[in-house]
Parts: C-alpha cells; structure tokens; sequence
C-alpha cells in the first residue's frame, strides 16, 4: 500500500470522528475570518501575492453574479458575422485550405515559362535501374546486396571527396568520370573541348541528377572559353569511351580559346 | 441544291438551285428576302455544325460533297450589334472590407450593384467608377440579390435568412427585412416584367429547403413552395409563370405561381442540383431594356415592350430548361412538354459550377470545376467546343448581348473572354489577386464587372 494511504485506510475501517462533521463546518466559517486576518497581516512579497490571487477570485466572482443578473435591458445577440466569406455556390462545399505556396501566378508562370528552356529535346528513352546500376556484393559473406555501381558516364565536381566506403551506397568508378566534354557548335561545324561545371538536369529523375549520371537528354552546364555561361547541352551519344559528343543548341558560342589538350581525367 | 433551314428546322421556302460562287453575305440577302425582313438582319450559316464562311464551290470542294444531295443550310440569325471584347481593367474599385460574393448590372445597364461578405450592398456609380451608395442592414453576409427587371428595386438575400428590399436610385432600405426563411438564402429571381409590370414579386431559395414567394407592395411572404427535401441551390422564375427550383436532392421541379402547387418533379441527376438555366432567361432579365437604349415612361409601355422582346426571343418553341450538376453532366428539359429529358450533356471531368444560355437562346455553356468552359448547341444539346485555358475551378459565366463573345471568371484570379465564332481565347484578363466569385456583363455590352475574394470589384473596357 502507497505510504500516504494510511489515512484513508482507517477511515475506511474505523469511519470518522463522531463531531467531525460539525467541527468540519465551523472550521470553514472561521475561514473567511482568517483569509481577512491573512489579508490584512501579510507584508511584503507574500503579501502582493495574495492581494493579486483575491483580486482575481473577487473578479471572477462579480463576473459569474453579472451573468446570472436579472436585467430589464434586452440586448440582442447578433449572430457572428465570420471572415472568409464565400458565395453561395461554395458555401455547402469545404474547400480544402491549401497552402498558397502553389499559388496560381506561380502557375500561371509555369505555364508560360514551360516553354523558356525549349531546347528541341528528343524523346529520350528511360534507362532502367538494371542498366543503370550494377549490383555489388558485400559482406564477408557477400550477401548483402545494398550496394550499387553506376554503369555510365558521371561528372563529379572538382571537390568532390567519397563518403567513407562503410556508408556509400552509390559507387561512381573513376573510370567512368569524366571532367571535359566534346561539343559541337552545330552552325560552325566545329568542335570543342570543354570543360563541364555540372550536371543540370537527368531526364530519368532527381536521382540521377544528383549523382551526376550523364545519360541520352542530359542537360550539362560547360564552361566556354574563359567565359562561364549556362549552355543547354544535350548528350547525343554518350559511349562508353573517353570521348562524350554532345550536340550543342544554345545561344551563340564566343571562342576565346580553342583548347587542343587530350581528354584527361 | 440547296435547302435553307431555320434553327428550328423549319424550311425557310423551297430548295433552291444555288451557284458556286454564292458566298454567306450572298446567302445573307436570300435569307432577308424570303423572310421578308425590312432590316437587313445579319445570319451566320451552317453546314452540319460547322460554319460556312467561303463560298459553296470551294465548301463543296473541300468537303467532297455529293452535288445530287440537296444541303441542308442552317441559318441562325445574329445580332446586329456587335460587341468589342474588354480588353483592359479600367477601374479597381476598393470599398468592401470582405470578400465580394455577387456583382449585377441593372438590367439597362446603367448601375452596378455587388453584395458582400461585409454584410453590405454598395452601389456603384459607372461614369465615374466611384462608389455611389453603401448600404448597410444586413446581419450577415450579402450572398446573392437580384434587379428587378424595370430597374427600380434590388432585393438582396444574406446568410442570416433575410432579404432587404433597396431602392437603386437613393440607395435606401424600403421596409423592415423579409424574414421567413430559416437558412442562408440561395438565390433570387423576380417575375418577369412582361406577366406583370411593374414589378411585384419574386421568388427567393434557401438552404431550408423551401422557396418563398414574396410580394414587395405588402412586404409579406405569399406562398412558400415546400417540397424538397434538402438545400434549393437555385430558382428561375420562367417567362410563362412558371417557378423551376433545383436542388441538393437532385431533383427539379415545376410549380406554377398562383397557388403555389407543384406541376412537376424532373428527376434524373444523380448528385446535387448546381444550376438552372433558362432559353429566355437573358431576355427576361432586361426586360424591356435592349441594346438600343431606350427608356420607358410608364409601366404598361414596359410591359409591352418587354412582352414583344419575349414573343420575339420564344418563338414558337417552348422554353427550354439546361440544369448543371454535380454529377458532371447536364440535362436538357422542355419542362412544358415532357418529363423525360431532351439531352443528357456530358463530357466534363468535374462538377458544373454554372450553366448559362447565350442571350439568342442558340448557343449554352457550361463552367466547370474540371477548368474548362464547354460550349453546347443550345437546341439540340450536342457538345460543340471545349474552352481550356484557366488553371483551376471555373466559377461563373457572363455572355455578351450579342452572344458572339463569352467571359469566364475563375478561382486561378484570371477572367477570359472566349470567342463563340472561332471558339478560342479572344481575351486574357487577369489582374485580380484571388479568387474571382462573380462577374457580369453590362447589357448594353460596353462594360465588365468582376468580384472576387480580394475585395475589390474590378471594371473592364474596351
């Protein structure tokens, strides 16, 4: 039995004292007298404490009277008139309280601007995971099958540094990274060398685009010349050898430089 | 061969042997003289839907059509006026503290009104585009109201049950409030000004799920039309004195006017009731108003006038009834002949908002939460065009008097002006910042107003 239950328990089995009832209701007449003594005596902080607790009660007490007043004055309650008015078409429906994030500007916009980066893209055939990815077997028993190895060409920044091997679950050899590419201007006839900052956009999803894979309808940003401009570059062929060819649209290109170096890692 | 048809498909004389260079302005003169018009009233022709704008040889041509078959030409007459499409927001004027629920123009389009979530009525002055009255004296907010067909009274129904009865031209409440129902109300539609000039009663639905009629000499509730069993979404009062009311339980029906009895049930929806629409409705709305700009002195010559209109707009067909769904279709009634329905519209992806004939009665169109706007033939029923373009929920509808051009106004905060004869987008009108509620076209054509959840009511021009 909990500790404090002593009380109750001999209460249970003996009952009460025989007075306790009429000692119980003269202690709560003497109360009011003691709250007034306690009021009147208390000094200091304790005392501003009390005086703002029996402020509070004496308010809410001449609240609750009010209410219960009987009153000659009939006020009329008006009904709540609410905001968010709706027209009558759509007071029966709840519409959903959707976030104005995709506002309708926005989409209007989108709408307009779906045609800013229209490069003349050709439909681009999805690559499965299968031919993506090689699984590779781990383990000291190799049983575990949660790693991947990308099977195409990727572009890793210059700063990039691996994640600890324990915990990479996408491996990109570094046979298969490449930093330049070969564009071809397809006005001048002419191709060069370039250097690639980044992988854009991978049509096969985020994923891809992330990892830097460069697969068919990749769009790549490439650094011309000594100029840094956004090209939109669409991988043509991209075949597994040291040269990626990318057909180029975009806008005119400056030559500053024609770099003749060997494609190197 | 050809054979000249009237919309109704009446022969408009006999076949005649037509040569190929006979182009629609040359078919124009036919027409006017076999009708014996004495104004050269324009027509537009058509050749199994579709438009004849070159000349029969080069139609045949196209069409490889058999010349042995006599063709059939339909010609549906046009208006003489032409309305120019608004192209630009001429005013934006601020005044509502809430969310603006309906806009109407008089029925001469000579005054705005538009009724609020901050349960007042503002009358708009349109010369200057500045506000002219507020009227306060609703409890809660102002969902729909209606002109009345001479012009001289608005009733305005709220959220509380109520309807206020305003003078236009003071900008004054006449009387206490016409309490009676115990809903919101719906919608408002006074008796055409052709049974009684002037003006006398209408009809107003609630979501209690009666329909009252009111008479605003005795400021008393007449008859209440109960019946259904679930919220009236809308009620048009007809042109021969009869009550259509749709409602939430989806059904229609009929009652007539002078004790209040129910005609008919039209059943056949299988969701919500949204909207009715009636063949004449245009014409039953300006009453005696039309685009030439005459007034009347007195209340028998509006009567007439308004009675000749209607004559003129009916024809010999009878009335023709289009209700919007949520079940996405719409059906086609001719609630004085039958209780089947003539056509069965489908075709949109979500719930019909509103529906609305054009104001010749040829042409119908839909609004629909699936964001676009279709067009149906508005005899027959048959899908003609689909208008796509806005980027979510199309809310409300507003031909121009000519019934050449159509408005839609949208929840994406955009208005768009479609053209009926090319069936695209005339007209992008953008410029509210939310959502736009109500929109109207003046009857004289010159002027648009809108209203939205951005609390102000916009003007467009040309």
């Amino acid at each position: 039995m909990p500790q404090g239950d002593h009380i109750e328990l001999h209460q249970k089995r003996h009952g009460r004292r025989l007075d306790y009832d009429e000692r119980k209701r003269k202690r709560e007449a003497r109360e009011v007298h003691r709250r007034s003594k306690e009021a009147q005596k208390l000094l200091g902080a304790k005392g501003k404490r009390f005086a703002k607790k029996r402020y509070a009660e004496k308010a809410q007490l001449k609240k609750t009277l009010k209410m219960h007043d009987e009153s000659t004055s009939r006020q009329k309650i008006d009904d709540d008139v609410q905001e968010g008015a709706l027209p009558p078409y759509l007071l029966d429906r709840d519409q959903t309280q959707r976030a104005k994030v995709l506002s309708n500007t926005i989409k209007q916009k989108r709408k307009e601007k779906a045609g800013k980066w229209d490069v003349p893209l050709p439909k681009v055939r999805p690559v499965a995971e299968e031919e993506m990815f090689k699984v590779l077997r781990t383990g000291k028993r190799k049983t575990k099958q949660w790693k991947r190895m990308v099977t195409k060409a990727t572009f890793v920044g210059p700063g990039f540094t691996r994640k600890p091997p324990k915990y990479e679950r996408f491996i990109r050899p570094t046979g298969l990274r490449f930093t330049k590419a070969h564009v071809t201007h397809p006005e001048l006839k002419c191709t060069f060398n370039l250097d690639i900052i980044s992988v854009k956009k991978n049509p096969n999803g985020p994923m891809y685009t992330s990892l830097g894979v460069m697969t068919k309808g990749t769009i790549i940003e490439v650094c011309q010349g000594f100029h840094l401009c956004m090209k939109v570059l669409v991988l043509q062929h991209a075949a597994n050898t040291n040269n990626e060819t990318f057909s180029f649209y975009g806008m005119p290109l400056k030559v500053h430089h024609i770099l003749c170096m060997l494609l190197s890692h | 061969m050809c054979q000249l048809v009237s919309p109704e498909g009446d022969h408009l004389g006999a076949a005649l042997y037509l040569p190929q260079n006979v182009g629609p302005s040359q078919l124009q003169e036919i027409v006017n003289h076999l009708l014996h018009n004495e104004d050269k009233l324009p027509y537009a022709f058509y050749i199994g839907d579709e438009e004849l704008s070159i000349q029969l040889g080069a139609y045949m041509q196209q069409k490889n059509a058999n010349v042995e078959v006599t063709l059939h030409i339909v010609c549906q007459p046009q208006a003489v006026f032409r309305i120019r499409p608004v192209n630009r927001c001429s005013a934006t004027i601020a005044g509502h503290t809430e969310a603006v629920l309906a806009v109407s123009f008089s029925p001469d389009g000579r005054c705005l009104a538009s009724g609020s979530g901050d349960t007042t009525v503002r009358f708009w002055d349109l010369n200057t585009q500045t506000p002219l009255f507020t009227c306060k004296g609703h409890k809660n907010w102002v969902l729909c109201f209606a002109w009345s067909p001479d012009g001289n009274h608005l009733v305005s129904g709220s959220k509380s049950g109520e309807l206020i009865l305003w003078d236009p031209k003071i900008g004054k409440q006449l009387g206490t409030p016409l309490t009676g129902h115990r809903k919101w109300i719906t919608a408002v539609s006074w008796e055409p000004v052709h049974l009684q000039a002037p003006c006398r009663r209408f009809v107003s639905a609630s979501k209690d799920g009666d329909a009252r009629i009111w008479d605003i000499t005795t400021r008393k509730c007449i008859i209440a039309l109960t019946g259904h069993t679930n919220s009236v979404t809308c009620v048009k009062w007809g042109g021969d004195g009869l009550i259509y009311t749709g409602s939430e339980d989806c059904l229609i029906k009929v009652w007539e006017t002078s004790q209040g009895k129910l005609i008919k049930t039209l059943q056949g929806h299988g969701h919500w009731v949204n909207s009715l629409a009636l063949s004449t409705e245009y014409v039953l709305r300006t009453g005696a108003y039309d685009h030439t700009g005459k007034t009347y002195s007195t209340a028998e010559e509006m009567k007439e006038a308004a009675l000749t209109r209607y004559k003129k707009m009916r024809g010999n067909a009878p009335e023709r009834l289009v209700s919007g769904s949520d079940d996405f279709t719409m059906f086609l009634w001719e609630p004085t002949i039958s209780k089947q329905p003539k056509a069965r519209m489908t075709g949109h992806q979500k719930l019909v908002n509103h529906v609305y004939f054009s104001p010749d009665g040829q042409w119908l169109a839909s609004a629909s939460f699936d964001k676009s706007v279709k067009l149906w033939n508005g005899i027959t029923g048959k899908f003609v065009a689909a208008f796509r373009g806005h980027v979510a929920d199309v809310y409300q509808i507003s031909w121009s008097a000519d019934s050449r051009l159509l408005l839609s106004g949208s929840k994406d905060s955009t208005l768009k002006v479609w053209d009926i004869r090319t069936r695209k987008l005339k007209q992008d009108l953008p410029g509210h910042a939310d959502e736009v509620y109500a929109v109207d076209w003046s009857p004289d054509g010159e002027k648009v107003a809108s209203g939205g959840k951005d609390r102000v009511v916009k003007l467009w021009m040309n």
